[in-house]
């Protein structure tokens, strides 16, 4: 395959804009890994010179890191558990099922997708309080939780499924439950796979609720955590790096490991 | 195809039943955590309160109380300048880079991996790494510009400085997705139709008007639409790097929500400022939608 036109130029800006894309992350781990005095000089340094773990044994010292880690997966898992399982659900229930009303239901629950959630942040504030589950886990996963995200995409997945599997299953007997969970399911796997990596992700980003949600520093998830640390340390660079490092250090390896996955699923998700 | 259908329930009853019970988790969640607070949502942007009990009917008062608030408005032009400049900019290079990515170059995977990347990393994150990069005292940007003998920018003191930190932090945040819609849309193109146009004599910026453009076109509209619905909810970033200033230089509709909502605790006010980003979102919507179909009967 030839290499086509202004190969060299082309090149050379993809270089140029990885390097400036990198470059934010790159100082990151920098900075996580470099003494506090380093990061007072006026000179232009572009690596560290001294490589330094203190950063992370100082955050590790003052704050309960490891809860908060504990926090942020047990809060994605569930929300993701929650949120894939039952969209599947629906999005089988609009493929196959007939029954009615199901396109008025079907556009009004996608509908909310596109609700902005600070038009409900306040009455929903009000009523986890009046639930009385404000504080806890519950008060961030069950709102997270209450997403069509995957809705559509399940939907439209399912019906690419041919017919002639269901209708044979269905003619030996099986009732629709069956139906699903024998042989919609496990052909859903890609799908499953797209949806669960999203919700991980949005879920373990999810900032603006856990900030209303939350108020006990036990219970913070990462990003909740990381702007509390901020707050504490101030200019400590070094410390609030090392954290910001650990808190996406996760997501950054399954985004590598699955990037396919992410890119298809940022691709097509809002896409109707 | 039957199924022996021995209840005595006719075929239509359990089908509904049966469809409805697999919607039930769905109807139950969202029913609870979206349509419930979404009505009381209205009735709260019509009371007053100062953070103690239910609060005072007021009517419409909120909603007029916006229309007089300088504050409002201001917050509502910097979503608007805001929306207005990482929009367009953010498509722009999103769609370099992806002409860029769709041509022939050498560990093309890795450069994708890297433009797509900022996308996973947290807006906390990301906006950390911003007041970082951008402390006009410390930080690496004005270092390098100092170096290349441009001087430093007043990134946190000076209200244009601030803004342009926020858009550049978002933009680097939001190339990826732009890109990555532009690439999907550009991998559908026929190369043939490059190859007759440059036998025809079309050169670079010819093919790309005539044939790259309009090929790409529903991605320019979808892109459109999500950008702007995005950016107007824009949140995160904001209220980590600049918490809204200096001054109210960088509020936006969002930041300024939360502060009456869970600040000042004036709920009503900040609900029927939710109201009004509600509104613009179905605008959008609407003419997405409007467009899409029209689109649509006319492919």
């Amino acid at each position: 395959m030839s290499r086509g036109r202004h190969y060299g130029l082309r090149v050379a800006v993809a270089i140029a804009s990885s390097l400036i894309l990198a470059f934010p992350l790159y100082w990151m781990i920098v900075v996580a890994f470099s003494p506090r005095q380093e990061l007072l000089t006026t000179e232009l340094r572009l690596w560290p010179q001294h490589f330094t773990l203190a950063n992370f044994d100082r955050i590790f010292a003052s704050f309960p890191i490891p809860t908060w880690f504990g926090n942020s997966v047990a809060i994605a898992v569930v929300v993701t558990g929650l949120t894939v399982s039952v969209n599947l659900l629906a999005g089988y229930a609009f493929a196959h099922l007939r029954f009615r009303g199901s396109s008025v239901v079907f556009l009004v629950l996608l509908s909310t997708l596109m609700l902005p959630l600070q038009v409900i942040m306040v009455s929903e504030f009000q009523l986890i309080t009046a639930l009385g589950i404000y504080g806890t886990y519950w008060a961030v996963i069950l709102p997270t939780a209450a997403s069509a995200f995957g809705m559509f995409l399940a939907r439209q997945f399912i019906l690419g499924i041919p017919r002639e599997i269901i209708e044979a299953a269905r003619v030996d007997g099986a009732g629709s439950l069956r139906v699903f969970l024998q042989i919609v399911l496990p052909l859903c796997k890609p799908l499953i796979a797209v949806l669960t990596l999203l919700t991980l992700l949005s879920t373990w980003n999810d900032f603006a609720w856990p900030l209303i949600a939350l108020k006990q520093n036990e219970l913070f998830t990462l990003p909740i955590g990381l702007l509390y640390l901020q707050g504490q340390f101030g200019s400590d660079y070094g410390a609030t790096m090392a954290f910001a490092l650990l808190s996406v250090l996760p997501m950054v390896v399954l985004f590598v490991a699955f990037q396919r996955y992410f890119v298809q699923g940022f691709a097509r998700s809002g896409i109707r | 195809m039957t199924t022996l259908n021995t209840s005595r329930r006719p075929r239509w009853v359990r089908s509904t039943l049966t469809g409805y019970a697999f919607l039930a988790p769905s109807l139950v969640l969202l029913g609870l955590f979206v349509f419930l607070p979404l009505g009381w949502a209205f009735v709260i942007s019509l009371k007053q309160t100062n953070g103690f009990g239910d609060g005072a009917f007021v009517g419409l008062s909120n909603y007029g109380r916006l229309l007089t608030d300088p504050v409002f408005w201001r917050v509502t032009f910097n979503t608007a300048l805001f929306t207005s400049i990482v929009v367009p900019v953010s498509m722009a290079l999103g769609l370099g880079l992806a002409m860029l990515m769709n041509s022939v170059l050498p560990v093309r995977a890795l450069f994708r991996t890297i433009i797509v990347l900022p996308m996973v990393i947290s807006g906390v994150a990301t906006a950390l790494i911003g007041v970082l990069v951008y402390d006009q005292n410390n930080g690496i940007a004005n270092k390098l510009l100092r170096v290349i003998g441009l001087g430093s920018i007043p990134w946190q003191s000076s209200g244009p400085g601030a803004f342009a930190s926020v858009v550049l932090v978002t933009l680097w945040w939001r190339i990826g997705f732009n890109m990555i819609i532009y690439l999907a849309a550009l991998q559908g193109v026929s190369p043939e139709l490059y190859e007759s146009a440059r036998i025809e004599g079309a050169n670079a910026r010819q093919q790309l008007r005539y044939i790259t453009w309009p090929m790409v076109g529903p991605s320019t509209f979808f892109l459109l639409i999500m950008n702007v619905i995005h950016s107007f909810q824009v949140f995160d970033v904001i209220f980590v790097l600049t918490q809204g200033g200096p001054g109210n230089s960088t509020s936006v509709l969002v930041t300024y929500a939360y502060t009456n909502g869970f600040l000042i605790r004036d709920q009503g006010y900040a609900t029927a400022i939710g109201i009004f980003l509600l509104a613009i979102t179905l605008v959008f919507t609407a003419i997405q939608w409007r467009v899409s179909r029209t689109r649509d009967l006319v492919e």
